[in-house]
């Protein structure tokens, strides 16, 4: 720093001289420090106690779920369907078939659809008003209370066909998972580089095979995530399938016929009056669990290995 | 598939014959002597042509439109299949109690009254510890451990509404009847929250149950939104001698009070519809419930319960009623609570669970 032959530094302050000695602080100022300092370890405490409060369920539901299905799967949980009330035995095979029935049918009409949607918010309408409200509108129908979707399904193609079926429930967990993948798509598809795209341009490939092998491709880890955590959140539905799919005692393979689901199942279980019947809930519940917990934990092993790395 | 890019980087060897210095193409484009290719100008025609951009563009526009379809279509299906109901009772349905699917005679109050009671009280409970956890994780917590509590409080948000359901019904309802119900009703019986019968299936249980199901949508995106503080408002304000507790106060939670609301508002959009779990253990008894031990009914358990097993048009068309009202009021809360949340994020997305 240059000198400055105009500027005279202030005299150094003595502040020991003007600021009374620690001992003469009053007693005001001291008592003060120390409620801050209170009420700092205080708020601490509570801050750790609720992480404690709120993990404690978690643990609580998984460890008695462990505990109470695990005793109660078998083989014949897997391969027979449900016993009549009063014989032991029997099991849920058609209703895990029938879930992944609906699960099917539901990722094959949701999940294009919902990367579609991202792409256009991501590539095409990007900054612009359309975007920005089909954004919200995504976010708003992400809160759209699940039985909700159940009705409005019901009203449109049970009422009409005069019957439950599969391919009805599986039209209503297509509507939840739309706007799950959309946002993810989107928020994955902004993470790719721009030089890419304009490699592909300079190259001479048109704009469509660009987003097809090119942005896609590059995003597609993370668009896969946004898809299996669309597929755990639906897979455990139960109210949008109420009235839709409506479940089974029977084995059943059409789409256009009711059929068991694992939730639905699940649901009919738990509130029976048999214990046979609370024994398969239990099993069931486990499985479900299982199933959702495996792909949550792969998706957040995929996404933490970073997902686009090496890209930019 | 990958014909177009491959055969255009080809073309030029097979349009130049004389063996001159290849990669040049735009001189070759340019010289009239060379003619395009067959597959050349098939590309040029076809894909690359601006049809197939257009076409492209405008699938994935209608891909993005169905988002607003989907809305639209719920508001119309719903108001149109309601219509009956609508006509009859019309909004006198949501301020009377009366539900008697014998007469004809329908009324909403008792399910909005046990909606809210439910939502409220599953609120009261949940946003302290919801809070609690995100300044936890964003300010206090260990690098180490943060990682695996935020993947604890999302495995929480992925666990199934019916797996709950069930654990309320076969754990948590018995605590409440033989524990907790009557230790509650011994110190607490003054306030007359906690008096009458006590069956376990009742307005505290739901709450409860209610709680621990929106508090990791609360907790993660308040912790999206405290991470979302600049952490030079932190530095200021400990330089300035501040205790952590201070810092936090009015360094992070005084910036993010509007998000922090919007997350609330959130966690009472998702209370509001829960279905499932809350059906299993509220006890399903359409009357405005007297204490917090009495059974109740919301809005989506009526449905839930109801709804397969109802008989004639109006009924049919009162529970469809029932469901419009709470699309309706399930958007309204969202909007707003979405409109908090970007305004403090600024457009990034907020994660639902």
């Amino acid at each position: 720093m240059p000198t400055n032959p105009f500027h005279t530094p202030p005299p150094p302050q003595d502040f020991a001289a003007t600021d009374p000695p620690v001992q003469q602080r009053s007693r005001r100022v001291r008592l003060n420090r120390m409620r801050r300092h209170l009420w700092n370890h205080v708020v601490t405490g509570l801050a750790v106690l609720s992480t404690v409060i709120v993990i404690a369920p978690l643990v609580a539901i998984l460890a008695y779920l462990i505990y109470k299905g695990a005793s109660s799967l078998n083989l014949a949980f897997f391969t027979h369907i449900p016993a009549p009330v009063g014989e032991l035995g029997g099991g849920m095979a058609n209703a895990i078939v029938g879930s992944g029935m609906i699960l099917a049918v539901a990722s094959v009409l949701g999940i294009p659809v919902g990367i579609g949607a991202g792409v256009y918010l991501a590539e095409f309408g990007r900054g612009g008003w359309l975007a920005a409200a089909i954004r919200f509108t995504a976010d708003v129908l992400n809160g759209v209370p699940s039985i909700v979707m159940g009705i409005a399904i019901y009203s449109l193609i049970v009422m009409r066909q005069k019957h439950f079926s599969a391919l009805a429930g599986g039209v209503a967990l297509a509507i939840m998972m739309v706007p799950t993948i959309t946002r993810t798509t989107e928020e994955m598809l902004a993470t790719v580089p721009h030089a890419i795209r304009e490699a592909a341009y300079g190259l001479g490939v048109p704009r469509w095979r660009t987003v097809l092998s090119v942005t896609l491709k590059t995003a597609s880890p993370g668009i896969i995530t946004g898809c299996m955590l669309a597929f755990a959140r639906v897979a455990g539905e139960t109210a949008p399938l109420l009235f839709t799919a409506f479940g089974n005692q029977f084995w059943s393979l059409r789409l256009n016929q009711p059929i068991a689901a694992l939730p639905l199942q699940i649901y009919v279980y738990a509130i029976s009056p048999y214990d046979e019947w609370h024994r398969l809930a239990w099993g069931g519940s486990l499985v479900l669990i299982v199933l959702i917990m495996v792909s949550v934990t792969l998706v957040r092993i995929y996404a933490n290995r970073g997902v686009l790395k090496g890209a930019s | 598939m990958s014909s177009p890019i491959i055969s255009v980087a080809q073309n030029p060897r097979q349009t130049d014959p004389s063996g001159a210095p290849q990669g040049s193409p735009v001189q070759q484009d340019v010289g009239p002597e060379a003619p395009k290719s067959a597959v050349r100008q098939f590309l040029m025609s076809r894909s690359s042509g601006k049809a197939a951009d257009t076409t492209f563009s405008a699938i994935m526009l209608m891909c993005a439109l169905s988002i607003f379809a989907i809305v639209l279509f719920i508001l119309f299906i719903l108001i149109a299949r309601s219509k009956l109901s609508l006509s009859q009772f019309g909004f006198k349905f949501f301020t009377r109690s009366a539900w008697d699917p014998v007469s004809g005679d329908f009324g909403a109050f008792s399910f909005i009254y046990g909606t809210l009671a439910t939502s409220l009280l599953a609120l009261l409970v949940a946003v302290p510890l919801a809070l609690g956890v995100a300044v936890f994780l964003t300010e206090l917590c260990p690098q180490k451990l943060r990682a695996p509590i935020s993947f604890v409080t999302e495995l929480l948000a992925a666990i199934p509404s019916i797996v709950y359901g069930l654990w309320a019904l076969f754990v948590l309802v018995p605590i409440m009847r033989d524990q907790l119900g009557p230790v509650l009703t011994k110190y607490f019986g003054w306030t007359h929250l906690f008096n009458g019968y006590n069956f376990g299936l009742n307005l505290l249980s739901a709450s409860i149950i209610l709680a621990v199901m929106i508090l990791p949508i609360i907790s993660s995106i308040a912790r999206d939104i405290m991470l979302a503080v600049p952490i030079s408002q932190r530095e200021g304000v400990l330089a300035l001698g501040a205790t952590r507790w201070e810092m936090i106060r009015m360094g992070v939670l005084r910036n993010a009070r509007i998000g922090i609301v919007g997350a609330i508002i959130l966690g009472l959009g998702r209370a509001l519809g829960e279905t499932m779990a809350v059906t299993m253990v509220i006890g399903n008894h359409p009357e405005i419930p007297k204490s917090l031990f009495s059974p109740g009914y919301t809005l989506a358990s009526v449905i839930a319960n109801e709804f397969s097993e109802a008989t004639g048009d109006v009924y049919l068309s009162a529970l469809i009623e029932i469901g419009l009202a709470l699309f309706l009021v399930t958007i309204v809360v969202n909007v707003i609570a979405r409109a908090l949340v970007w305004a403090v994020t600024r457009g990034a997305p907020a994660r639902a669970h």
